[in-house]
């Protein structure tokens, strides 16, 4: 089978609607001996139809966040304040029954590990057929029929329903859990890391899939991962994080034209390139900060290049008060201390 | 220069499926290289293509089903005694994925790298200490007396790694074999990780680089060796293969990478079970996927030929056999 598309949409047209508006988001993990705010006054809208993509190193916050719209972060997470809004309304106040309604509905998750997904001991047919049973009166056998209709949307040969999880191959099993994930047509799909575990060509071949179902029915895409320069590629629009904050976002190509936070440029910076010149590249010096202490001020100026004493008003900001996300150029916000429009 | 390790013909088959049906899965078949001192070779292919399986037998924790490794003009593949293995591995040290996993949380960093000088004899206990220091150091792990008597839990994945090449170094090794040394990193600190393999070429080791990032093969090695399902289907120095894949495999392999800059243009991926090598048939292992596959490619299986100068792959269309093939002359 050879897979193809024609659009490749640059951004959706204007600024659309937002599906959901992140408002100051604050999510602490509690517990007795201490606590890490994972998540430290997140505000993110993502409009209709927009892939936007969410980057950043291991333990930023990235899953938190992802977990915190799907509504399913358990103890010791609590959202401590801030709003998500769907639609308008404030999801973090709704009951429990609402929010299992909520959920696959309006907004459908998709994770890095397909097994841990799906259950291993049950055909994958029988699962959607549960899954779009809890949520919609269909006879068994339409949801069957409906689910077989699903498998071959993501390319899988819809006589693969009775087979058991095991049964298929790792990039397999991630297409069935994106095809569950698309059942009962969501509005939003977010996607933490869906293809981290697989090779890069099954990677491939499931990216272009996204981006075709997307194009053709119209969900809007929250994409994590660490892999930035797949983000460029995929997303309209992408958000930076560190340390629990969105330092930077902008539309893809504009943050790979002309990053302006120092992380960002480190970042990118931290890729070698596949095709011309071989240069020696420097990474970031230093580690992630531990969230349970993170730095003062701008929680980058350990590692930022432009942290030094040159400057005495400056440094004195960067150590001692945190940069605020601001809007530098259309579409375009950073927060840095330095970094003006 | 000469090699300092030499593969010929290496094989390692395992058994599969059930008693009833009984089948073999060739994990690792007929590969050939060598590695020479103060150079890089990556060994790149997808998820069970057999790349950790080579790296397990050339440090002689499996042993081949068929085939040699010459370390120094001698077959180590065949040595049983464990003072002969012991004294190969001496000069073939392993660094692996794990950071975390590979170092003993009881242990400081000091005590790490004191063990293999004391096995190998290499180090008394007046000169360890010095030599400890000088290792930390050419791994850029400084200042040496702050780090020197920290627990692994006191540093962070990309210290700890640097921990586990230092050990992999005390013992003045002659060849380093590093199975995806980076993968679980953090992305900002990777690049430190290969800067340091890129700088420990001038100790005239020979590097073995197991990975599945091409990009970052091609940022630390000389030379590449692709594989799939089990054989080598392309090698040749890592830029002209990178830039000018001869293999229909390796050009997927390429084109599939995020770069970050061509913002998803369709390729064409054909469905087909990768890696196939449980009881493999006569033809090309790649046929099913392949865009270029003509009928001879289900009859014979095509073999490693240099089609181009210090360029050898193994395909019927794109390396077509033309006089011999690089197999039945002598390696250099
Ligand atoms: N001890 C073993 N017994 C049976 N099969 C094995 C054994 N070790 C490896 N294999 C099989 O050999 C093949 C090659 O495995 P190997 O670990 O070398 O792959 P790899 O290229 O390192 O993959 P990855 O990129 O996932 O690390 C796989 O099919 C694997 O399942
Ligand atoms: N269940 C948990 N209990 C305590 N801390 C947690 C828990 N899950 C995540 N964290 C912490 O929250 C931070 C963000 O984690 P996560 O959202 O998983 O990051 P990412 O997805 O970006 O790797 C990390 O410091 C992590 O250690
Ligand atoms: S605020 Fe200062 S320390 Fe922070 S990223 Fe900007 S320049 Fe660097
Ligand atoms: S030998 Fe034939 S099937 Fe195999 S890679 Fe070459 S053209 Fe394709
Ligand atoms: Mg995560
Ligand atoms: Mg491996």
């Amino acid at each position: 089978m050879t897979l193809a598309f024609s659009v490749t949409p640059d951004a959706p047209a204007e600024r659309v609607t937002p599906v959901v508006e992140l408002e100051n988001l604050v999510v602490d993990y509690v517990t007795r001996t201490r606590t890490i705010r994972a998540v430290d006054g997140v505000s993110l809208s993502i409009g209709a139809g927009e892939i936007v993509g969410l980057a950043g190193e291991s333990g930023c916050g990235k899953s938190t966040l992802g977990n915190a719209v799907m509504q399913i972060l358990r103890p010791p997470a609590q959202i401590t304040s801030g709003r998500v809004l769907f639609g308008g309304e404030n999801v973090v106040e709704r009951r429990r029954e609402e929010l299992r309604k909520f959920r696959w509905r309006n907004v459908s998750m998709v994770f890095q590990s397909a097994m841990n997904a799906l259950n291993p001991v049950m055909r994958t047919g029988d699962q959607f057929v549960d899954m779009i049973r809890a949520h919609e009166r269909v006879s068994k056998h339409d949801a069957l029929e409906r689910a077989g209709d699903l498998l071959e949307l993501v390319g899988i040969d819809r006589r693969r329903l009775r087979a058991y999880p095991h049964e298929l191959s790792g990039g397999m099993r991630q297409r069935v859990v994106i095809a569950m994930a698309l059942a009962l047509r969501p509005e939003l799909v977010i996607m933490d890391e869906p293809t981290t575990a697989l090779d890069v060509v099954v990677q491939r071949e499931i990216l272009q899939q996204i981006r075709e179902l997307q194009t053709e029915l119209g969900f809007a895409v929250l994409f994590i991962t660490h892999d930035l320069s797949l983000l460029l590629e995929l997303a309209h629009r992408v958000a930076i994080m560190y340390a629990g904050e969105i330092i930077e976002e902008a539309p893809a190509a504009r943050l790979r034209d002309e990053p302006r936070h120092p992380y960002t440029v480190g970042l990118l910076g931290s890729f070698p390139p596949l095709h011309g010149p071989v240069e020696r590249l420097t990474g970031i010096p230093g580690a992630p900060p531990d969230l349970a202490a993170p730095p003062s001020g701008c929680r980058f100026h350990p590692r930022c290049p432009h942290c030094t004493r040159d400057d005495q008003a400056l440094y004195a900001r960067q150590i001692g008060e945190r940069p605020l996300l601001r809007v530098i150029a259309d579409e375009h916000r950073v927060a840095c201390h330095r970094v003006t429009a | 220069m000469t090699a300092i390790l030499e593969v010929r013909g290496l094989s390692r088959q395992f058994r599969s499926g059930g008693l009833l049906r009984p089948s073999r899965l060739h994990a690792v078949d007929d590969v050939t290289f060598a590695l020479r001192p103060g150079r890089i070779t990556a060994l790149a292919g997808e998820s069970g293509s057999g790349k950790s399986t080579v790296a397990r037998l050339l440090l002689r924790l499996l042993t081949p089903s068929s085939g040699e490794v010459l370390f120094a003009g001698r077959n180590v593949a065949r040595d049983r005694r464990r003072r002969d293995v012991l004294r190969y591995r001496k000069h073939v040290q392993m660094i692996f994925q794990d950071p975390f996993g590979s170092l003993n949380p009881a242990k400081t960093v000091r005590a790490h790298l004191e063990r293999p000088l004391r096995i190998h004899g290499i180090a008394g206990r007046r000169d360890a200490k010095a030599r400890v220091d000088t290792l930390l150091e050419t791994v850029g792990l400084v200042p040496v007396a702050s780090i020197a008597d920290k627990y692994p839990h006191e540093l962070s994945g990309g210290q700890r790694q640097r921990v586990a090449i230092a050990r992999a170094l005390a013992a003045n090794p002659k060849v380093v074999i590093a199975d995806e040394p980076i993968s679980m990193l953090d992305v900002s600190i990777r690049i430190g990780i290969l800067n340091l393999m890129r700088d420990l070429k001038e100790l005239e080791i020979a590097f073995l680089y197991v990975t599945h990032d091409l990009a970052s093969a091609r940022y630390v090695a000389d030379d590449i060796l692709v594989m799939y399902a089990g054989q080598i289907v392309e090698q040749g120095p890592v830029d002209e293969v990178l830039a000018n894949p001869l293999h229909p495999y390796t050009r997927l392999l390429i084109a599939s990478v995020p770069d970050g800059e061509r913002n998803l243009e369709p390729i064409e991926i054909r469905k087909g079970t990768a890696a196939a090598a449980v009881d493999p048939a006569p033809g090309c292992r790649f046929v099913d996927r392949c865009p270029l596959a003509i009928a001879v490619c289900r009859q014979t299986t095509p073999e490693l030929v240099e089609a181009e100068p210090g360029r050898i792959a193994r395909c019927h269309v794109t390396a077509p056999r033309q006089r011999e093939d690089v197999h039945a002359q002598p390696a250099a």
